[in-house]
């Protein structure tokens, strides 16, 4: 479905050219669900933006469905089925969740099917379809919203950048139901999830990790998760300042 | 509305401005190209004409619940210039909504001209909402000119909600608001403005809270296209008690320019007064995250400029 190759990402800093992917190469097959781990400042969040246009890559090819989209737009890649859910959700004044459902789901849907699309990120659709999606409400709120707007969307390809955040541990069982929910509900459809939660991990089929810019590990959770967990520290050891 | 000899120009600017598709209900007085083309008086809304210059008393009588007064003004003729003087008498514990407004459409070469001075007096307890929108449309050279006075005079404990729209098609406006609020009063002021083209929009208010309690929240919501300009100037005077809040919220675009003038005068110790504002483009990422929903950049930035001027 997703197939990256040799991506490589530098950004310019100082003067000098600051690499913050080499050459990472990777596959997402049909009805997978993908974790990309790592430290941070590891490129997790750069690799996802990448996937969905926001950023382009300075080298290496992206395809989607075997179709090159390299070059192509947010807007095009988004109609050929790929959502992103992002980590920090955006705020607008005057648009309410409502709105922003309907945009996503593409169609006037109504407010008992937005009511759905709600319900299944733990929100009670009657206190939040009218609410304007601005500062009044919570971070934890805009998450949940965010999720939802990649539920309307029902594309083959959802990316998550790390959905976790904000979402306090009574809701992380919902969560982890969100994704089982929307494996069985999209046929072969498949999910990208950047996230540093055990639990998480724990529902993947295939995990990745990132390290430096590049990709250090790759495989079925089986085999991967047991190397990463209960292991010292994935940071390197902070050294004095002399 | 067929009994008012109104033809398809005048109707459609009716439904823009005061979403007039038949003939309201209640009091209402609709103004066409400088005459009264419908008038209707209620039991206890009276509309009378003044002697000395152009305009209407619609006086309310103290106690009426839940009537609407509709005032909608429309010009068609190119060259007509026009100052019309309507005062509001509010009657006392009242409950009523107040609808103005006015479009013009200019196909001609002469500019069109309304000034509407609209003076309410607003009684004891009485609960008023005001929506006023402006429209102009034509694509003669001739330019399409709204100078709107509104001044207000609250008596004690009386609520006053200001609605105020100008989203399309009008070059010029200078727009002048005047407010005095006595004991307990509160004026709430929710104004939307577009501007393109050349267009020029001047917006000042003078809001003056004289009485223990009074308040006020004035706020501005404001987008500026093309080679537009505007100018924001709210000014907030305390001299007892009180509070105020004025916000000026504006998105500029290609070569637009804004203007944001707060004021503040605090006379007395006990005056709580806060200004905000913020002018700046529509924010990248919140059309990256539209775009990430399959709209083009050209239909996010539609809707997010559609949803903070609604």
């Amino acid at each position: 479905m997703l197939e990256l190759e040799n991506i490589s990402f530098e950004v310019a800093e100082g003067g000098q050219g600051r690499e913050i992917l080499r050459n990472v190469s990777l596959s997402v097959p049909k009805g997978r669900l993908v974790v990309i781990t790592g430290p941070n400042g590891g490129g997790k969040s750069t690799l996802a933006r990448l996937i969905m246009g926001i950023e382009k890559p300075t080298g290496g090819v992206i395809r989607f469905n075997g179709q090159d989209i390299t070059n192509m737009s947010v807007t095009e890649r988004a109609r050929l089925g790929i959502a992103f859910a992002f980590q920090q959700p955006v705020r607008f004044k005057g648009l309410r969740v409502l709105d922003l459902l309907r945009l996503a789901a593409g169609k006037d849907i109504t407010p008992s099917d937005a009511c759905d699309y709600l319900s299944a990120v733990g929100l009670c659709a009657r206190d939040y379809i009218n609410r304007e999606v601005n500062a009044s409400l919570s971070g934890g709120e805009l998450k949940r919203i965010e999720i939802a707007t990649v539920l309307a969307r029902a594309t083959k390809l959802s990316i998550f950048d790390e959905p976790e955040a904000g979402i306090d541990l009574w809701s992380f069982q919902n969560l982890i139901e969100v994704f089982q929910c929307m494996r069985s509900n999209i046929h072969d459809s498949s999910i990208v999830i950047i996230s540093h939660q055990e639990r998480i991990l724990n529902i993947a089929d295939e995990i990745v990790v990132l390290r430096g810019g590049v990709l250090s590990m790759q495989g079925p959770r089986e085999s991967i998760l047991p190397q990463l967990t209960g292991t010292a520290s994935a940071l390197q050891s902070c050294r004095r300042i002399s | 509305m067929n009994s008012m000899n109104l033809d398809s120009i005048q109707k459609r600017l009716l439904e823009e401005i005061a979403d007039l598709h038949s003939i309201p209900e209640g009091a209402y007085n609709i103004r066409s190209n400088s005459q009264s083309v419908g008038r209707v008086s209620t039991a206890s809304i009276e509309i009378t004409s003044k002697a000395d210059v152009s305009g209407m008393d619609i006086r309310i009588k103290p106690g009426t619940k839940h009537q609407s007064v509709h005032i909608p003004v429309v010009l068609t003729e190119s060259g007509l210039s026009e100052t019309v003087y309507n005062d509001f008498f509010i009657g006392e514990d009242s409950d009523v909504v107040i609808i103005a407004g006015c479009g013009i459409d200019n196909c001609g070469r002469q500019d069109s001209e309304h000034d509407g001075i609209h003076r309410f007096f607003v009684g004891k307890n009485a609960k008023v909402k005001y929506v006023e929108k402006h429209y102009g449309s034509g694509d003669g050279a001739g330019k399409r000119i709204l100078n709107p006075g509104t001044e207000v005079y609250m008596e004690e404990n009386s609520f006053m909600e200001m609605e105020m729209a100008q989203i399309k098609g009008v070059d010029d406006t200078d727009r002048n608001t005047l407010a005095e609020l006595a004991a307990g009063a509160k004026l709430i002021v929710r104004e939307r403005l577009m501007t393109h083209g050349h267009q020029r929009a001047l917006s000042k208010y003078d809001v003056r809270l004289n009485g223990k309690g009074a308040s006020a929240d004035v706020v501005s919501r404001s987008v500026a296209r093309d080679d537009s300009y505007q100018r924001f100037d709210a000014k907030v005077v305390g001299n007892a008690p009180c509070s105020g809040h004025t916000e000026c919220d504006s998105i500029i675009m290609d070569n637009g320019r804004i203007l944001a003038v707060p004021g503040l005068e605090a006379n007395d110790v006990d005056a709580a007064l806060v200004h905000e504002a913020a002018i700046g483009k529509i924010a990248g990422e919140q059309l990256t995250k539209l775009m990430t929903l399959g709209l083009t950049e050209q239909e996010a930035e539609e809707q997010i400029i559609s949803g903070f001027l609604k």
